[in-house]
This record gives structure tokens, C-alpha cells and sequence, in this order.
């Protein structure tokens, strides 16, 4: 299996260039298959194991410790919903209940058409600006109500 | 009024206008006047305290790394930010990274690091760029690498992302995470500053605290000594969240009275409702009723009066029609979540204070589950590796007892059972 190209293997010589041992380079490395697959599997496990010089057993114990790392696929959408205090003060859980209601899903479940995960998340420090979502491990939406959740949510389906 | 870090100037996050308003000039004065030492001394008698919770003396943190030792000493600078209410350093990443940096430099500086690393939360992938964007001009200007300014000083920084685990912003399983293992606490001792990254000396200090420290080192200590508490001298950036009109990052002396940063500041409780309680510093942090709220005062020296601390100076406010123990609940389920599992106390005593409460709140509560809850969290506290245990059991424990009525208004009077404690056992 060769999972990475030329270009990310030098990607991986320049991170593992900043730490004495190449194991710390483990989770820049992991980020770099989920940005590629979406996810981390027992084959990526094993192939970045042998890139780094760790073993796969080491490896599955780091990527089941960290709650971002994926362990099965996910939606294409993958909705972060903060439902801690701060977005919970302000709405956070009717903004879990509605997404669970509209698109027919629990926590950490996928739809059908594989477009959308939903997943209850711990506080993502935006606490200023609640209730909000992340998406994909990356952008935040912030002041939603439960409308601009909907209209999102569409505007998802509909650029897909 | 004195803003340190998040000041009134518009593109500040760009180098040029961070240049232009005496941006770089304490870490070009530090190695042109100044001994490494002097730059510790300077901060030491500044009196600053970290501002990642802990509030320990961070010129006294700095002395504790060896001078003569063989091997690398290192830096860890913890943008872990994942304790509920807390949302200041994204601040710092989006609004004045080039600050955040050279204080990074001072510290290496003094302490003679030639690699820093800058954990910041997985979520943060936005802000992880704009820092990254921040280095990569700092890096061609000369201010980070080799030789930096001319000198014979040089150091690396490092971003290390983090991939969601409340726990790895406590320092040594951040250290861990770092080295690419679980985010397991060390015990200690050894400190890190004896034995740390690669088990080389390092210190680990909060992204606020070396914001802070090049205008301590361009003012002078005196100066940061007038500003706010004496004991706890500065300002901080309060997070305010919940039910208030404006909520959002403030920078703020410390020891600033909190009615006027929820009423002047924060346009007063959402809807002109009563306060109900308020979070001073972060989820950790020992709740205060509306009456010490009254009187409290936002530095870590006051907030003791009243059993809390500062911790992160994130405040979450809670109106009169809050439901608290909801509220307990999530804050139960967080640390529940983020327990690392190393320690019993905390892996089980976590759980059972989930599991007490949601019994609670399903009406099957009795008052003595109140001297249960309390005495699970008793049995935590204390008793672990790291300060997480304490950080779950702090909130149960006191919101109980400053709010007992409530609670004791959610359960039956009757005393509990056998069959009930089975109970318990059995919603595993």
C-alpha cells in the first residue's frame, strides 16, 4: 500500500524534521491520512506505522485516544454540534434535536445517502458566540438559531 | 484603560503594522542590552502569573530550568484551550499573533531553548493557519530561525496540532501528545523543567502569559506591577458567554469588580433577567451566587474569599430561569468525556457522578444522593495524577453547597434504600 504521493512523503521528511524522534511526528502525519481519506484505517495504521518506524499497536492506541480522529467514515458532512454550558445556555441542545429530527439520525450515526454525520461535541471555544457547529474538523458556524441551521443544512444538500 | 495585548489598532495581526506600532523591539532590545537573566529577573519581579489557570509566577517557573546542562532544553507553549467557558487565546492567534510570538522569543531567550512548540486544539484549524501565516512572516523577516536579528540566538517554533482531548492542556500529557503517545499526566515528580520533552528540561507556559511578557520587557516590571491587582498585577482577557447581552473575548485589569463586566461591559443578563450563578473562570471553577457576586472581584487573591478562583477568566453567566441541575449535568458529562482513565478515583468517580445526577434528574433522587454526590467527589479529589480529577469534582462539590436548596427541591425527602443504591449500580 502506498498511500501517500511524492509530494506528501516530503511533506512527512519536513514534519519529521522538527522533532528530535520521528514518532512525533505521529499525529501531523495522522491528520494528513484523514485529510486524504476521511478517515483512518487499520491498512493507514499500518503503512503510516512503517513510515515512522512505530509500531501499529502504538498507533491504535493514539488514534482511539483522540476524539477528532475518525475511526470509521463519516458523512460528508460531518456536523460538530457543541452542546457544553455555554452553547447549551444559548441553544445548543435545540440545535442537536433538530438535526437528529430533520435528517432522521443519532449521535455519530450517518444518513443513508452518506451526506451527513452528526455528533454531539464537547466545547469547541466559542463560547462568545453560541450555539454554533463545526464542520469536517474545520470551519466553525457561529450565532446559529435554529433557522440558520436549516438554511445551512440545505445549503449543504444543495452544493453537493 | 490599559490594553496589553488586544490593543485598538486595526490590522494588528499583520508584521508590517505590528512593526510600526514597536512590534519586535523587545526581543531586538533583549539581545542587544540585555543578559538572558536579566530578561527572567525582569519578568520575575513583574510578578506575572500564568494565565492558563494555575496562576503560578512565571519569572520563578523560568529560574527552575538548568543553565548547565547537556542536553536541548524546550518550550511548550499551550493553546490547548479546551477547558468549557474558555475562548481568549484564538483571540490572540486572530488578533495579535506577532505579540504571541515575540514573547515566545523572550522566553527562549532567557531560558537558552533552541525549539519552542506550540500545541493548539485540533478544532482550531483556522487559527492554527493564521499563526502559521504570522510565522511564516516572522520566519522571513528574520525574527525566528537562525541567527536571529544578527545574533548568535537561535530558535525554532513549532505548531503541533492537538486532535480533540481536553487533557492534553495539561502540561505533561501535552507533553505526551507532543512526543506522538496518548495524552497521559506524568507523574510528578520529575518536573518538566528537570525532565520534560525527550526527558530534556522544558517549561510549558500558557499563550496569554507569553503575550504578555514583550511589553513587560518594553515597559519595564514597574509598570505591569501598577496595573490592576497588586497580588495578581495585569490584565486578562475575560471570555463572558451565557446569558448576557454582549458576550465575547474583553481585556480587563485583574481585580475588575464582575457586576461591571456584566453590566457595563457585557450590557447587562440577556432579557433583564436576575443572575442566577456565575462561572468565574472556566467549568472547573467553583461557582458564585448571586450575592458574592455582588462583591467578587476578578482576580484570583479575591475570588479565593469565595472558595473560587480565576482559573481561565472564562465567565459564564446563568440567568434566574437556569436549570442547575442540567447545568451540573453537562459539566459531569464533560469531564466524564475527557478523563483520561489512568486514574480509578477519576475514571470511576466521573462516571458515578454522571450517573448519581441523571438519577437525580430522571426523579428517582433521594436527599442523601446530595451527601453521595459530594462524598464521591471528596474521594476524587486529591487523589489523582492530575488536576482533572479536582477540575470534576470542584463544581459538583460546591455547586451542592452553595445551591443546596435547589437540589434538595429535585429530590424525594426520603432517606435511600438498598434496592435504590442496586440502582445505581445496574444504569451502568
Amino acid at each position: 500500500m502506498s498511500l501517500f504521493n511524492e509530494e506528501e512523503l516530503k511533506k512527512v521528511e519536513e514534519i519529521k524534521s522538527h522533532y528530535p524522534q520521528s514518532q512525533a511526528a505521529l499525529l501531523p502525519v495522522l491528520w494528513m491520512v484523514q485529510e486524504k481519506e476521511g478517515w483512518i484505517s487499520e491498512d493507514s495504521m499500518k503503512y503510516v506505522g512503517d513510515l515512522l518506524k512505530v509500531s501499529y499497536e502504538h498507533i491504535l492506541g493514539v488514534v482511539t485516544f483522540y476524539t477528532m480522529f475518525n475511526k470509521q467514515p463519516r458523512g460528508k458532512f460531518h456536523l460538530q454540534i457543541c452542546t457544553n454550558v455555554s452553547c447549551m445556555l444559548r441553544g445548543g441542545y435545540d440545535l442537536y434535536k433538530y438535526a437528529s429530527e430533520k435528517l432522521g439520525i443519532n449521535n455519530n450515526e450517518t444518513t443513508k445517502d452518506g451526506l451527513f454525520t452528526i455528533e454531539e461535541v464537547e466545547c469547541l471555544g466559542s463560547c462568545g458566540t453560541a450555539p454554533m457547529i463545526q464542520v469536517n474538523n474545520k470551519e466553525y458556524y457561529e450565532n446559529l438559531t435554529v433557522e440558520s441551521f436549516g438554511k445551512l443544512i440545505e445549503d449543504f444538500k444543495n452544493s453537493h | 484603560m490599559t490594553k496589553i495585548i488586544l490593543k485598538d489598532i486595526p490590522d494588528l495581526h499583520k508584521i508590517d503594522v505590528y512593526e510600526a506600532n514597536g512590534g519586535y523591539q523587545s526581543i531586538r532590545k533583549a539581545i542587544k542590552e540585555m543578559s538572558p537573566d536579566d530578561v527572567t529577573n525582569v519578568v520575575k519581579s513583574s510578578n506575572l502569573r500564568g494565565r492558563g489557570g494555575a496562576c503560578f509566577p512565571t519569572g520563578l517557573k523560568w529560574t527552575f530550568m538548568p543553565k548547565q546542562t547537556e542536553k536541548p532544553k524546550y518550550l511548550c507553549c499551550n493553546g490547548d484551550e479546551s477547558e468549557p467557558g474558555s475562548f481568549k487565546d484564538r483571540e490572540i492567534f486572530e488578533k495579535n499573533p506577532h505579540q504571541f510570538i515575540e514573547g515566545t522569543l523572550l522566553a527562549c531567550y532567557a531560558m537558552g531553548i533552541k525549539a519552542a512548540y506550540v500545541y493548539i486544539r485540533g478544532e482550531y484549524f483556522k487559527w492554527i493557519n493564521l499563526l502559521q501565516d504570522a510565522l511564516d512572516d516572522a520566519y522571513k523577516k528574520g525574527y525566528v530561525g537562525k541567527n536571529i536579528l544578527g545574533s548568535d540566538f537561535s530558535t525554532d517554533i513549532y505548531i503541533h496540532r492537538g486532535a480533540g482531548a481536553y487533557i492534553c492542556g495539561e502540561e505533561s500529557a501535552l507533553m505526551n501528545s507532543v512526543e506522538g503517545k496518548r495524552g497521559y499526566p506524568r507523574v510528578k515528580p520529575p518536573f518538566p523543567a528537570a525532565n520534560g520533552l525527550w526527558g530534556c528540561p522544558t517549561t510549558i507556559n500558557n499563550i496569554e502569559t507569553l503575550a504578555t511578557v514583550p511589553e513587560i520587557i518594553k515597559n519595564g516590571a514597574e509598570w505591569f506591577t501598577q496595573i490592576g491587582a497588586p497580588k495578581h498585577p495585569g490584565t486578562l482577557l475575560f471570555g463572558v458567554s451565557g446569558h448576557v447581552n454582549k458576550p465575547g473575548v474583553y481585556e480587563l485589569p485583574t481585580g475588575t469588580p464582575l457586576m461591571t463586566i456584566i453590566n457595563d461591559v457585557c450590557g447587562g443578563v440577556l432579557g433583564g433577567k436576575k443572575i442566577k450563578m456565575v462561572i468565574p473562570g472556566g467549568s472547573s471553577m467553583p461557582p458564585l451566587t448571586p450575592e458574592e457576586c455582588l462583591t467578587a472581584k476578578m482576580d484570583n487573591e479575591s475570588l479565593k474569599e469565595f472558595g473560587s478562583s480565576i482559573g481561565t477568566a472564562g465567565v459564564m453567566v446563568m440567568n434566574e430561569d437556569t436549570d442547575l441541575l442540567k447545568v451540573l449535568i453537562r459539566i459531569a458529562k464533560f469531564y466524564y468525556h475527557e478523563s483520561c482513565g489512568q486514574c480509578t478515583p477519576c475514571r470511576e468517580g466521573t462516571g458515578w457522578l454522571l450517573r448519581i445526577l441523571k438519577r437525580i434528574d430522571a426523579g428517582h433522587g433521594r436527599i442523601s444522593d446530595l451527601d453521595l454526590l459530594t462524598s464521591v467527589a471528596l474521594n476524587i479529589e486529591g487523589n489523582t495524577i492530575c488536576a482533572l480529577g479536582d477540575a470534576a469534582a470542584w463544581p459538583v462539590k460546591w455547586t451542592i453547597k452553595k445551591f443546596r436548596a435547589d437540589f434538595e427541591a429535585c429530590v424525594s425527602k426520603d432517606d435511600v434504600d438498598v434496592p435504590v443504591l442496586n440502582k445505581v449500580h445496574s444504569m451502568r
